[in-house]
């Protein structure tokens, strides 16, 4: 960040390094339920990201002096594996992966309807397996698919993406050369639904205008992830009309044979 | 079976389900006069009120419940039964069919025993209390436990007790289906292994079409197959 800005990251038809205009996002892949003894989980690539998220309960919360008598706990755990990035990156938490998981815990606190479960924890894992700047976000978006997938109550799926200024341009979805050389970034996640803002960082100097920009452009490729993450939902679960199943209140237990 | 409750239409969390001229049922949250879906589940419309039936999440005790259970510990006076769900729940003396001395109940209920209990009490910060005082709630000697997921439980017994009726038919095992989704079930080995496996498939296609002539067809052909 605010590195070599003399360093030419966008051409003179606004055509980004990657080949990207500055308000394209980068391929994006979901998918939902990828591990078998997780209660939810999902992959996601965006661009050469490569995340996995993991999650497990409503389970008995441990310590028990972390169980909240009221509601439910969100435990995140963010962690970038130490082949995730180019120089190996030394393995467990540091100042950066502890932050991000408070982060995304409470954002991840305000959607899950928590007082439905009161005493327990609900345990959230993003393993990066491949970092290429934006993973918070990454992270983010595929721990609210695996969330859905795990059937906890929410209130809505949540997406996330960052926003940054290269070369004096307000751009989308910042890859790792534009993160490291860009003047600023711009992390969004939002309840899609409803426009409220769960998580927004700024790294740099943005100016109003470019803020509002930001914002903007920002919310607005959100709303096109939220459809991604819906419709891997969708594909995971896709149903067959059926006809003949049973009755849901049909619940009676049947005498023993 | 009402008309409205066959459209089986797949809701994610958000998608709005009403505009306020039904109720709000289970499953579901509202927000400024509109209903919500608050999980992955299926959309179903019952006399007024819209809900959301969950296709997996963790079991939750509600009362009156038939619950297999697990002994994890044993105390002066209590068992603790893991009963498939984030709550563990205590077993009173009170609420056995035997008499137990103060301080003498391993010698009725031992850790991992399995037994067939039913939830008494839950409160608000979901504090659980199981009893084995009604007929038929018993100590459940031998056989196996096949877990599933709790929501599959109503597609394993069938309209009616159908579907878990005609594997009790072919395999000729006793089954006890819970509703935490933990079945047990005795009898022959090789018939336990179809039984699970009739089990197993419909835990994984529980969504599907014509489940119940699949696994009839499949537990047919595996019983001619030996005759």
């Amino acid at each position: 960040m605010g590195g070599n800005s003399d360093m030419k990251l966008i051409d003179e038809n606004g055509i980004r390094i990657d080949g990207r205009k500055v308000d394209e996002l980068r391929p994006i892949k979901i998918e939902a339920g990828v591990l078998k003894s997780a209660d939810g989980s999902a992959y996601v690539e965006i661009g050469k990201n490569k995340v996995l998220a993991a999650v497990y309960g409503p389970r008995e919360c441990h310590p028990r002096h972390m169980q909240n008598p009221a509601k439910a706990i969100v435990q995140c755990k963010y962690n970038m594996i130490s082949f995730s990035v180019s120089d190996r990156k030394r393995p467990g938490p540091d100042r950066r992966s502890v932050e991000i998981s408070k982060l995304i815990s409470e954002a991840m606190d305000y959607v899950v309807f928590t007082e439905n479960y009161p005493r327990t924890s609900i345990d959230v894992y993003i393993e990066v397996l491949q970092a290429n700047a934006g993973t918070r976000c990454a992270g983010l978006t595929a721990a609210a698919v695996a969330l859905a997938d795990a059937g906890i109550p929410m209130k809505d799926i949540i997406p996330a993406v960052a926003v940054g200024k290269v070369n004096d341009q307000v751009v989308l979805d910042l890859n790792k050369e534009e993160d490291n050389y860009g003047q600023a970034d711009l992390p969004i996640a939002i309840i899609p639904r409803t426009g409220e803002v769960l998580l927004l960082q700024m790294d740099g100097h943005l100016t109003q205008e470019e803020f509002d920009k930001a914002l903007d452009m920002g919310v607005k490729a959100c709303q096109e992830i939220y459809e991604l993450q819906k419709d891997a939902l969708r594909r995971r679960y896709a149903i067959v009309n059926g006809e003949d199943e049973a009755k849901d209140e049909d619940q009676e237990m049947p005498e023993e044979a | 079976m009402n008309k409205e409750s066959m459209t089986r239409e797949l809701v994610l969390p958000g998608d709005l389900l009403d505009t306020g001229s039904m109720k709000p049922g289970e499953g579901t949250y509202v927000q400024d006069g509109n209903i919500f879906a608050a999980m992955l589940g299926i959309k179903s419309v019952k006399s007024n009120f819209v809900n959301v039936i969950p296709l997996g999440g963790r079991y939750i005790p509600a009362p009156g419940d038939m619950i297999i259970g697990k002994v994890i510990d044993i105390g002066p006076s209590n068992w603790l039964v893991d009963i498939f769900s984030p709550y563990p729940a205590p077993l009173h003396v009170n609420e056995v069919p035997w008499r137990v001395e103060f301080g003498d109940t391993a010698r009725y209920l031992g850790v991992g025993d399995t037994l067939l209990a039913k939830v008494l009490s839950v409160d608000e910060t979901k504090r659980v209390q199981v009893t084995m005082k009604e007929q038929g709630l018993r100590k459940l000697q031998g056989g196996q436990i096949v877990e599933i997921s709790h929501s599959k439980v109503p597609r394993v017994i069938g309209k009616n007790g159908s579907m878990i009726q005609m594997i009790k038919t072919y395999t000729n095992c006793r089954i006890m289906v819970g509703n935490n989704g933990r079945i047990w079930m005795d009898g022959n080995m090789e018939d336990m292994v179809h039984a699970k496996q009739a089990i197993r498939m419909i835990d994984e296609g529980a969504q599907t079409l014509k489940l119940t002539e699949r696994v009839k067809e499949f537990l047919e052909s595996v019983y001619r197959k030996e005759e």
